[in-house]
């Protein structure tokens, strides 16, 4: 086991590498000069070359790129544009906001879409089966940032139960965290759907209910468990999608967290900013999908790791 | 194939397909759906009640009536108009987005599926870069460096689409290489590209057209979310994402400026949506949901 999460962490390596490489070079995709058009009009020719050499713009590639890595080894992400400010400190201050969304949003997939999916699964093609396939479909079809704003339409403008943006008690996450979670909510539900259905096809189901166990036994404790594997699968992919879907979640929601961070860095034209952001939020998805490989182990003790 | 040998001779795999697709109900509503779009795409002009640019500055913000069924925008645009033009801005960037994905990602996984061992492991290695970023963000930092804009917008999405075809596409080269039909193309001499075209891609085309309904969806979703950003497509094109973002401001005055345009996003992308699991249980009955 060990020697497997070594070797797994072994071969994340060229993938970041290729992440860091390929973030760096966006700034190489700018037309003219990236250092005249960070700082803008008011900036003297002095101030553009002294933030050139800097970002080492005036090095070779391969130069640029071994002195990048050199300062993310030692953490370093680079001073923001604009404010002068360390990355790490900006990504720092906002990053609470962004997990406490993304782990609401997470919660409420796996605690709607999980229990929703089985019980369609139970009847297939009954009425409430047709009712979750349409709904999950719908909601897998709905723009985010469109959500959103019919959500703060109806219960900030029209109802004024909720409020409409900002963060601060626990009744600012409500319409943010439901917002970012209804597409996965959808897939969670489709997913679980489909291979319960698959699962409960399988001989050993028939014959744990040929000898009486209850249907809610045989739902939860036979076909759940192996219907899991995909569906753990499925929630780390979805990880990916939360992260994404923060960026739109938070500039409807004015939630003070990274995705809004990095639109702002975009406008402002801080691209040290950007990378800096988009670095970290790549680097967390490609964890947590090591994580979701990892508990394979755990859900199925038939996989083993040599 | 099977069709075939089970005693109907007749019956083609497309017939048998078109059978199971036509049966299912789900599946035909899609195809409606994307066939309105297509429709509304091409006849915008005859269509359009509208000069979907005309700006008519008393009729401001004015709600859903008979002057303009859905309502005038913030310009006093009919919004109705700009919803028949915009859909053809979500087909234009979803095809050719989606396009340039199928072209690149199934060059990419066949050569990777077929030739094995360093190449695969390169052209993996860096699809597995690409999928490392989260939803979105990809094409966020294409589009921030190049610029906004149709061209750049299509690119973007198109490289974020890119690693899915290449991915499937090299499992299923993979698993035809070793077929029988395949040693024996090649035991015969036949060149290692006719053996790709004749024998191998053909196997790969349902997959390949699910992948494309599926991922037209998507294209139309991130290109509405791209422009929502104000990373997109650029005033005063009528994009759908674009006029949600500018619906914002008006929500307490005017919510229908923001409405319906969301409503065709959702429209548009539940029809492909549709049209995309019933090509797939259609195609592959084993991988049905």
């Amino acid at each position: 086991m060990t020697r497997f999460v070594l070797r797994r962490l072994l071969a994340m390596i060229p993938v970041l590498l290729g992440v860091v490489l390929l973030i760096m070079v966006t700034i190489d995709l700018i037309p003219g000069d990236p250092a005249a058009l960070m700082l803008g009009q008011g900036a003297t020719p002095e101030m553009v070359a002294k933030l050139r050499a800097s970002l080492d713009l005036d090095q070779p590639l391969p130069v640029r790129y071994v002195r990048y890595i050199a300062r993310l080894l030692r953490g370093d992400l680079g001073r923001s544009v604009r404010e002068g400010r360390r990355v790490n400190t900006e990504i720092a201050d906002v990053w609470p906001a962004t997990v406490q969304l993304g782990l609401a949003a997470m919660t409420l997939a796996v605690a709607i879409g999980i229990p929703v999916g089985m019980m369609s699964a139970r009847r297939p093609y009954s009425l409430l089966d047709n009712l979750v396939r349409i709904v999950s479909l719908a909601g897998l079809s709905m723009p985010i940032f469109w959500t959103g704003i019919m959500l703060v339409v109806v219960f900030s403008l029209w109802l004024g139960w909720l409020p409409a943006g900002g963060r601060g008690s626990w009744y600012h996450l409500i319409l943010p965290a439901v917002t970012l979670a209804t597409p996965s909510i959808a897939m969670l539900a489709r997913m679980t759907r489909s291979t319960m259905l698959d699962v409960l096809r399988e001989d050993y189901i028939r014959t744990a209910q040929a000898k009486g166990v209850a249907t809610r036994g045989v739902m939860v404790r036979h076909a759940l468990r192996n219907a899991l594997i995909p569906v753990v699968t499925i929630l780390g992919l979805q990880t990916g999608q939360l992260l994404g879907g923060a960026v739109l979640t938070e500039t409807v929601f004015a939630w003070p967290g990274i995705g809004r961070m990095l639109v702002r860095a975009i406008f402002a034209r801080d691209y040290v900013l950007l990378q800096g952001g988009v670095l970290v939020l790549a680097v967390t998805f490609v964890m947590i999908n090591l994580l979701v490989d990892l508990s394979y182990a755990y859900l199925d003790p038939r996989i083993t790791y040599q | 194939m099977t069709a075939a040998v089970q005693g109907t001779p007749h019956v083609s795999a497309g017939a048998a397909m078109w059978k199971r697709f036509r049966r299912n109900r789900l599946a035909l509503m899609g195809l409606v759906i994307v066939g309105f779009l297509m429709v509304l795409a091409i006849l915008s002009p005859m269509l359009a009640p509208a000069d979907p640019a005309r700006q008519t500055l008393d009729d401001k913000r004015m709600a859903p009536g008979i002057k303009y069924k859905l309502g005038a925008d913030e310009f006093g645009r009919d919004i109705a108009s700009r919803l028949i033009y915009g859909s053809r801005v979500a087909l234009v960037v979803g095809l050719v987005s989606v396009l340039i994905a199928l072209l690149l990602g199934t060059a990419l996984g066949t050569v990777a599926g077929y030739l094995g061992g360093g190449v695969d492991e390169v052209v993996m290695r860096a699809m597995d870069v690409l999928l490392a970023f989260p939803y979105l963000l990809l094409a966020i930092a294409i589009v921030s460096a190049l610029g906004p804009g149709l061209a750049n917008t299509i690119l973007a999405v198109g490289i974020w689409a890119t690693p899915a075809f290449a991915r499937v596409v090299r499992g299923s080269v993979i698993s035809v290489k070793e077929q029988e039909y395949v040693q024996a193309a090649r035991a015969i001499g036949a060149s290692t590209s006719r053996i790709i075209v004749r024998h191998v891609l053909p196997n790969c085309i349902s997959v390949v057209v699910v992948y494309s309904a599926l991922y037209m969806a998507s294209a139309i979703l991130l290109e509405a979310a791209l422009s929502f950003l104000g990373l997109g497509i650029q005033p005063p094109t009528p994009s759908w994402g674009l006029m949600v973002s500018t619906g914002r401001d008006y929500l307490v005055i005017a919510p229908h400026i923001a409405t319906f345009p969301g409503l065709a996003i959702a429209f548009a992308v539940l029809g492909f949506n549709l049209l995309g699991d019933g090509l797939r249980d259609a195609l592959d009955p084993k991988l049905r949901t």
